[in-house]
């Protein structure tokens, strides 16, 4: 479990954080929503440790990460995956290398091992034949498969995923979420994902937590925001004509 | 202005201090180091041996040509080649074009790794990515002073090439120049001196890329304005060794 509390973080003059309270359940996808510039990305920095607070505390199990010792940070950051946006894979390795790049670094598996854990997170996430190609020679649906995979190869106890759908199509996105959202609940970790999606929303949000000019403006889950007066957050979530008339079709009982 | 030049500086530093702080695993930076030695040192040897070769040549013409009195020894062809080749030439020039090759080289791929949040991806699995990134380079930069001692050897193949094939002098004759007033300490002085451009080469182009902020047109710009401000430091520690050690 991670809990937030009264989270701070500016920029010189810009205040991007203002002061925000949540919790972070195990075993559940938690999603962070909200407009660009809401402060999510910020915020997903500072839980990873990217960025330092101004104020607040963040507290993995219990234990505040700003009072971790430079050995526990460096533990903690072994239980720690993070998808990011553009995948992040480094460009000079192929994908195995980039899926063992974790294990060599930070563990002392040998490498038949580290090759059997390899093709393990490769399977579950559904990439065959791409052991020895680049990154820069599959696609980005693949990439993000590898990123995931390169995420939890370590067995990680939090998982981190800014905007893992961002320019996917619908079908290869919705394929991810499932993905994620499955290997949260196989694993029972702590998912935290950045995104703007509502399809995801509405897929995988078991907790939602709305950001507003960085401060949490609404959490719930996914059904309840069928049933939320917030306006501010339906203005967000039913922004486009097809989730208009969802929400219509919600209303007249369809 | 000012403050940011000063904060800049202090940040350099604080790079540098950081880069020899919490080591890679041996069998990785191993890896990298070989990797780097193959894409800084390797790779530079083709153009260093070519430029080499034909600014040699091109000192042994211009002395010739500039010595008209039948009075001076045409030895002097041949010890001004080596002078103008060992003591600048070789390192500081070498050092510039450097700059351009293997400086841009690493701000980019440093500015790339940068924008592709692909160093983030290192900083989140608690890997310390200048220790990562900027040692590998600063070992294998090490062996820059080779690169300099082959510029150096071709050099003066290229002046003997030019200066006894050109009709200029005879063999003997440049030979004889080549070995007047030889002072050990003068290669000496070359050597510590390309082995400080060494530690430049590799540690102000990784802090542009490093701290470079933007997108992909940000990384172009960062690779030019590193190849400036190396070669800016470049000259200036040149002038500054050369004033202590040979004034």
């Amino acid at each position: 479990m991670i809990k937030v509390k009264d989270l701070k973080k500016s920029f010189e003059d810009l205040e991007v954080l203002k002061g925000v309270n949540t919790e972070f359940e195990k075993g559940k996808t938690n999603l962070i929503i909200g407009q660009s510039g809401s402060g999510k990305t910020v915020f997903l920095k500072c839980l990873l440790g990217l960025f330092v607070p101004d104020s607040g505390t963040i507290e993995y199990n219990e234990k505040v990460y700003q009072n971790f010792t430079k050995d526990e940070k460096r533990e903690l950051s072994t239980q720690m995956g993070m998808v990011f946006q553009g995948g992040a894979l480094f460009d000079s390795m192929t994908v195995e290398e980039n899926v063992m790049f974790p294990l060599k670094m930070l563990t002392k598996m040998s490498r038949p091992e580290m090759k059997r854990r390899v093709e393990e997170v490769l399977d579950r996430v559904n990439l065959v034949d791409t052991n020895n190609k680049f990154p820069s020679e599959i696609s980005g649906g693949m990439q993000k498969r590898v990123s995931i995979a390169r995420a939890i190869v370590n067995k990680p106890k939090y998982l981190f995923c800014d905007e893992p759908n961002s320019g996917l199509d619908p079908r290869t996105a919705s394929v991810i979420d499932n993905l994620i959202q499955e290997i949260t609940h196989e694993n029972n970790i702590t998912t935290v994902i950045n995104t703007h999606d509502m399809n995801s929303v509405f897929e995988i949000g078991e907790k939602i937590v709305y950001l507003e000019h960085g401060v949490k403006a609404w959490e719930g889950d996914k059904d309840n925001i069928y049933k939320t007066d917030n306006k501010k957050l339906t203005d967000f979530v039913y922004a486009s004509n097809l989730f208009q008339k969802v929400r219509i079709a919600q209303r007249e009982g369809l | 202005m000012l403050s940011n030049y000063i904060k800049s500086i202090g940040q350099y530093f604080i790079m540098i201090y950081e880069t020899f702080k919490r080591m890679t695993k041996t069998s990785e930076l191993r890896r990298l180091i070989l990797q780097e030695l193959d894409d800084l040192i390797v790779s530079s040897l083709g153009i260093v041996v070519f430029i080499s070769f034909f600014i040699g040549a091109v000192i042994a013409i211009q002395t010739a040509l500039n010595f008209s009195n039948p009075f001076v020894p045409k030895s002097l062809i041949g010890f001004a080649a080596r002078q103008s080749i060992i003591l600048e030439f070789a390192p500081t020039f070498v050092s510039i074009i450097m700059a351009g090759k293997v400086g841009s080289y690493i701000t980019s791929s440093i500015g790339t790794m940068r924008v592709s949040e692909q160093i983030d991806a290192l900083e989140v699995m608690g890997i310390n990515s200048l220790n990562y990134l900027v040692f590998p380079k600063i070992v294998a930069m090490c062996m820059f002073p080779f690169v300099i001692a082959i510029s150096m050897f071709v050099g003066v193949i290229g002046a003997y090439f030019a200066g006894v094939y050109g009709g200029f002098l005879n063999a003997d004759e440049f030979l004889a120049g080549l070995q007047e007033d030889f002072i050990p300490f003068q290669v000496f002085y070359a050597f510590l001196k390309s082995f400080i451009f060494a530690f430049i080469l590799a540690t102000v182009p990784s802090f542009h890329g490093y701290y470079m902020k933007g997108g992909s047109l940000e990384v172009g710009h960062a690779a030019t304005t590193s190849f400036v401000w190396t070669s800016v430091i470049i000259i200036f520690m040149n002038y500054f060794i050369t004033q202590l050690l040979l004034s």
